[in-house]
């Protein structure tokens, strides 16, 4: 529900709902008053800022890396500003849950636990990262040991992928499911409509978060989504779906603590689109600069962690020095991988033929 | 599938239909609907689920029906699959085995007939497999099935027909290597799937004219047995290459190229390739006949490699 609307409404007039996004306040008051109703304890409260800092924080020294010190080199595709939906979904989800993302993951690695050292390895190219720098940033939230399960590169791809993580634990019996993480831009490919159809037919314990961040590179959804709505796309395949404002932590939390409950317990798939926003562009190196200055401006007073510290303060949450306490320990924590990757070097070249095959 | 209770099959028809080449008569009934999936005409959906089954722990074999289908689902296979374990510096692996079959020879036209393994050289991390008989299905399926790695399974439809003996007690057959099937010393004939099979007729023949042929059943050509080719050819001094695809760029090139490069000394005559010319498959049943390799076509090219 939004603002007392039913997704099933909003996803008719997809359009109208993006501008009436702009009077944010009515979509952040959703589900705000009552921390404990959704069991959000302080300590639960205080991890997710934490989380979202990680994220924030490592994202923009990997900025720092590519732009200030060239450092870096590569494509890179930071998740700035949509830090709360990663942590939002992926702390209402079980550690042993398995998540498929995309070349956009560096936020859903570190909110599933993927260690930042290792992270900041992987994108140095050091073998000390967790893909031995054999992926790369694009791939850096490949760690299954915490259900960090994939990361592909490849537009759409994740849907058909995760249909049969889901479909293998639901032939295992396990109480796990399986969450894939795509954008908008997805939303348009063979292998997305391939994929929904076949995980709502076999009704598998799935979660699909569509982070809609209203632009797939510098092509606006409205230049790319025929259809009103992408949530209603979902509905067509039979699935139920849910309207989420991403840039809500809490919403996030809320939203996918039900969904997860209901995809465990009746094995079916459940489709969450999560509207957000890039704060930079596409790429590390890209500025932009295809989007109108006043709808970035807008945006930018949507940031996710800004928002939440102050509602953390307002209700009494936690104090400002709890919050800059925070906020050093994160920034130290990315320095510190930073030393870590440093300090690495990469595979000798003759190792890598043999992750070719297993043996 | 008895024995492993996390092989599961997913493919269109494969269930009640019994598989439109009925390779999978039988299954659904035995091991249910749970076990062998029907899926809708979703290729790219067919492949990345065994993809995530694999993921998940499962070992999934997945048809897909005709191999001119498997474009469809080339991101899933050659990008995603392939790729894992490499890019994943070795957390993933993804034990999947797709299994197609080829139509050539049954006027199916271009677009139901197409031997296209070539392809897959290009793409590292995928093991290809092609049996020839019935005997070796069983095994390198097997094998295939257990292989930790994503295998490409190769079956030829007009082989479907074939009989031989298959020994009822368990056995595999390691993918990797290659066989033997007659031996000879004059020249060797190296060759895959359906053209094993006229090879060996081909080598009966020649055995008349006093040509003494070995044939080389490669049964996996990623990765390919280089080393049983290389020992035959040091022996025979001559080789030649017979496969079902058009021959630029097919495994035959290959075959030559690495051949070349490792036994030129041993060689006395040039690698020839037996193989369909460059183009698409004609439908008209005559002009499939001469578009397709046979014994004849072998014959010819041992002869010439030979100077006779």
């Amino acid at each position: 529900m939004i603002a007392g609307r039913s997704a099933n409404e909003l996803a008719c007039d997809y359009r109208p709902v993006v501008t009436q996004l702009a009077t944010l306040t009515e979509l952040r008051e959703v589900d705000q008053k009552d921390f404990a109703k959704h069991g959000l304890t302080k300590e639960k409260l205080q991890e997710m800022l934490r989380k979202m800092l990680i994220i924030r924080k490592f994202e923009e020294k990997v900025e720092e890396l590519f732009l200030v010190k060239g450092l870096l080199i590569g494509p890179s595709h930071l998740y700035l500003g949509q830090e709360s939906v990663a942590v939002g979904a992926i702390m209402a989800l079980q550690r042993d849950d398995l998540t498929i993302t995309t070349y956009r993951g560096h936020g859903h690695a570190l909110a599933k636990d993927v260690p930042a050292n290792l992270c900041m390895a992987e994108l140095f190219g050091k073998s000390t990262g967790n893909c031995k720098g054999l992926g790369g940033s694009m791939h850096v939230a490949i760690y299954p040991k915490t259900g960090s399960l994939y990361a592909t590169a490849i537009v759409g791809s994740g849907i058909p992928i995760t249909a049969g993580v889901g479909l293998g634990l639901k032939q295992k019996r396990s109480k796990q499911i399986a969450a894939a993480f795509f954008g908008d831009g997805a939303c348009n490919t063979g292998a997305f409509h391939e994929g929904m159809n076949l995980v709502a037919l076999w009704k598998l314990p799935v979660l699909l978060f569509c982070e809609n961040n209203q632009y797939a590179m510098s092509t606006p959804v409205k230049l790319a989504v025929s259809s009103p709505s992408i949530a209603e796309r979902a509905r067509s395949y039979g699935m139920d779906t849910i309207l989420v404002n991403g840039n809500d932590v809490v919403a996030m939390y809320v939203a996918t603590k039900s969904a997860a409950e209901r995809a465990r317990n009746e094995s079916t798939p459940i489709f969450l689109e999560c509207l957000t926003y890039k704060m930079k562009g596409h790429g590390v190196y890209d500025r932009g600069e295809y989007r109108p200055k006043d709808e970035v401006a807008k945006w930018l007073e949507r940031d996710p962690i800004i928002t939440f510290k102050k509602r953390l303060l307002d209700q009494k949450v936690l104090t400002t020095t709890e919050i800059d306490q925070l906020e050093t320990a994160t920034q130290q924590e990315i320095e510190d991988s930073v030393k870590f990757a440093m300090a690495g070097s990469p595979l000798p070249f003759d190792r890598i033929m043999s992750y070719v095959y297993m043996e | 599938m008895i024995r492993d209770p996390d092989v599961i099959l997913l493919g269109e028809e494969i269930g009640v239909f019994n598989g439109v080449y009925k390779v999978t008569r039988g299954l659904l009934d035995e091991f249910g609907p749970e076990r062998v999936r029907d899926t809708p005409i979703s290729e790219a959906a067919i492949a990345g689920a065994a993809v995530g089954l694999a993921l998940a722990g499962m070992k999934p074999v997945a048809e897909i029906m005709y191999m001119d289908f498997l474009p469809i689902c080339m991101d899933q296979l050659c990008t995603q699959a392939a790729k894992m374990r490499f890019m994943s510096g070795g957390q993933l692996n993804v034990p999947m085995v797709l299994r197609t079959q080829y139509s050539l020879g049954r006027q199916h036209g271009s677009q139901h007939s197409q031997f296209t393994p070539a392809w897959f050289l290009q793409v590292p991390g995928m093991k290809v497999v092609l049996p020839s008989d019935p005997r070796d299905a069983k095994g390198l399926l097997k094998a295939s099935i257990r292989d930790p790695n994503p295998v490409l399974f190769v079956e030829s439809g007009l082989l479907y027909r074939t009989k031989g003996l298959v020994p009822e007690e368990e056995y595999t057959i390691p993918l990797g290597e290659a066989a033997a099937k007659k031996k000879g010393n004059d020249i060797t004939i190296v060759a895959v799937s359906r053209m094993v099979n006229e090879s060996l007729a081909a080598a009966t023949k020649l055995d008349a004219d006093g040509i003494s042929a070995e044939v080389v059943d490669l049964r996996t050509i990623q990765p390919f047995d280089l080393e049983t080719i290389a020992e035959s050819v040091k022996r025979t001094s001559h080789l030649v290459v017979a496969c079902d695809d058009v021959k630029r760029g097919g495994i035959g090139a290959e075959i030559s190229a690495s051949v070349t490069e490792t036994c030129f000394d041993y060689l006395d005559a040039p690698i020839t390739r037996v193989a369909c010319p460059d183009t698409p498959i004609p439908f008209s049943p005559q002009l499939e006949q001469q578009y397709m390799p046979n014994a004849d076509c072998v014959i010819k090219a041992v002869k010439q490699v030979l100077g006779k």
